[in-house]
């Protein structure tokens, strides 16, 4: 996706001639996000799952819940791990293969987002203390490529972990037993990320991949219900003013309401 | 940030933290130029309990020669911390963390470096964590400028990294690993302090959007600390020690 042609940097000078006349190149205002679909259940063999289209930019997150080891220093809280996968159908640049950094680090920022927030409430989720807890997996599979998986893989998430109904388990014998019934996970509150690109001295939410290859810099923020923030990642290669951080804090609180709305009625369906 | 439960008193009535420092103090930091004999750049920072060496090669002829630019040089960078570096040994290979920090260190010098000016050649930046304390990324950061600039490599400012953090609902500068571990929250800034712009962000632990101004602004006032560090650190390779050599 870094493979810069003509066309490509026509399209550059486009986009930057457009924002200097205060337009995007899909018509969208500077804090406008695309539009977000949430099909939630959309895998019933996954505890929760759901399938997020974030305008072209498609993601389905899968949530499996089973029991396993807690980890060694802390045998009071169970586990949740997040990932993301660009899979090869999404972009004709995307090779099979070991993920490169930008997909470890989509990963990494996708979960620490939802880890921060302490969305689960991972004390709740203890069979037996220091033998056997339950996981939490939510695994995120980007499908079609439009840029800002960053948001994408975290609606997925957010929206497949709130939708998700958890196994009852009791320890027996030698182990864990499943039990009947089931409940929602215990969660404390819906993360929001909300990513910005610094493209020339403009700042746009949610860049598509056109405005994606040609940012200077870029920043996700999470924020919780409370609107606090509880996490960042800034990226690219170039900087930020003390302003212009300032700016895209205010921006992420702000747009993150209406997002929080939608996730939390998408869990419901 | 977990938010672990624990005896420890992270700040005391009087304001002062575990490990005897003020709310605005940093840990003691001091940073060496020059230190290996083969690297066309390094340094050597020790900042509190980290112990970390930089070395810089290039420009230099990339490989594989697919990833050549011909309209700049490109920068990479590998952060490695050694097995014996921490408490339980760590495995050698690289860890997915270790890549994630690659990259965010690379995207926070890549604006200070004059890459442009050499096309089709690679600038490498090695930084090996000999020992690892809290806000190792941050100290890794400040040795790699400065082994670029002792490369010799054209830059447009310095970049001085330094974090700052939420303890016992107090924003703090530079988080030590006791307050990383049981705090609120981390936030490692990178920053260039001429240009005033800031090229490393991150945080995990929840605050308020006043704090997170807050934050920023106690980390710049740490960053411009250690710039003064890092020219002190080149002025005595280049202009006091003249005389010995």
């Amino acid at each position: 996706m870094t493979v810069f042609t003509t066309m490509d940097e026509l399209k550059k000078s486009r986009i930057h001639q457009l924002l200097d006349d205060g337009q995007r190149v899909d018509g969208r205002g500077f804090d406008e996000h695309r539009s977000i679909v949430i099909e939630t259940g959309a895998i019933p063999k996954a505890n929760g799952s759901a399938r997020v289209r974030l305008g072209d930019t498609e993601v389905v997150c899968g949530v499996k819940i089973q029991p396993d080891r807690p980890f060694p220093d802390v045998g009071d809280r169970g586990i949740f791990i997040c990932t993301a996968e660009l899979l090869p159908l999404s972009h004709p640049t995307v090779e099979t293969g070991p993920p490169n950094e930008s997909v470890i680090e989509l990963a990494r920022v996708v979960d620490r987002g939802i880890r921060e927030s302490h969305m689960i409430d991972l004390s709740q989720l203890v069979i037996k203390r220091d033998v056997s807890v339950v996981g939490v997996f939510a695994d995120n599979v980007a499908v079609d490529y439009d840029g800002n998986l960053f948001d994408a893989c975290s609606y997925a998430a957010t929206s497949a972990v709130l939708s998700a109904r958890m196994p009852r388990w009791e320890y027996g014998e030698d182990g864990p037993v499943l039990q009947e019934g089931d409940a929602s996970l215990p969660t404390t509150t819906v993360p929001v990320s909300v990513t910005m690109a610094k493209i020339g001295n403009h700042i746009v939410v949610d860049p598509n991949s056109d405005e994606w290859d040609c940012m200077d810099a870029r920043i996700t923020i999470t924020t919780d219900s409370n609107r606090d923030i509880c996490a960042i990642q800034k990226g690219g290669k170039n900087g930020f003013t003390l302003d212009e951080l300032v700016a895209c804090g205010e921006t992420a609180v702000k747009s993150a309401d209406a997002i929080r709305r939608t996730l939390e009625a998408a869990a419901k369906q | 940030m977990g938010g672990r439960a624990t005896d420890m008193v992270l700040l005391d009535e009087n304001g002062i933290r575990c490990d005897g420092r003020r709310i605005d103090e940093p840990r003691s930091i001091s940073i060496k130029a020059g230190v290996l004999k083969n690297a066309d750049g390094s340094a050597y920072i020790e900042f509190g309990d980290n112990k970390i060496l930089a070395g810089v090669y290039g420009p230099r002829d990339i490989h594989p020669k697919h990833m050549s630019d011909a309209d700049t040089g490109i920068l990479r960078c590998r952060y490695h911390m050694e097995p014996f570096s921490v408490t339980e040994r760590k495995n050698p290979a690289p860890s997915r963390r270790e890549i994630e920090i690659s990259k965010v260190i690379k995207e926070a010098l890549a604006p200070a470096v004059m890459l442009e000016r050499f096309p089709r050649t690679v600038v490498d930046v090695y930084i090996e964590i000999l020992q690892a304390d809290g806000g190792s990324r941050c100290a890794a950061l400040d040795a790699a400028s400065v082994a670029l600039a002792d490369a010799g490599i054209p830059m447009r400012d310095m970049v001085s990294a330094c974090a700052a953090g939420k303890v016992a609902d107090t924003i703090v500068l530079d988080i030590n690993n006791e307050e990383d571990q049981a705090g609120q929250a981390d936030m490692p800034i990178g920053y260039m302090p001429n240009l005033n712009r800031i090229t490393l962000l991150q945080l995990d632990g929840v605050m308020s959007l006043d704090e997170y101004k807050q934050c920023i602004e106690t980390g710049i006032r740490g960053c411009k600390l250690v710039y003064e560090i890092q020219k002190k650190a080149l002025m005595e390779k280049y202009f006091d020690g003249e005389a010995e050599r």
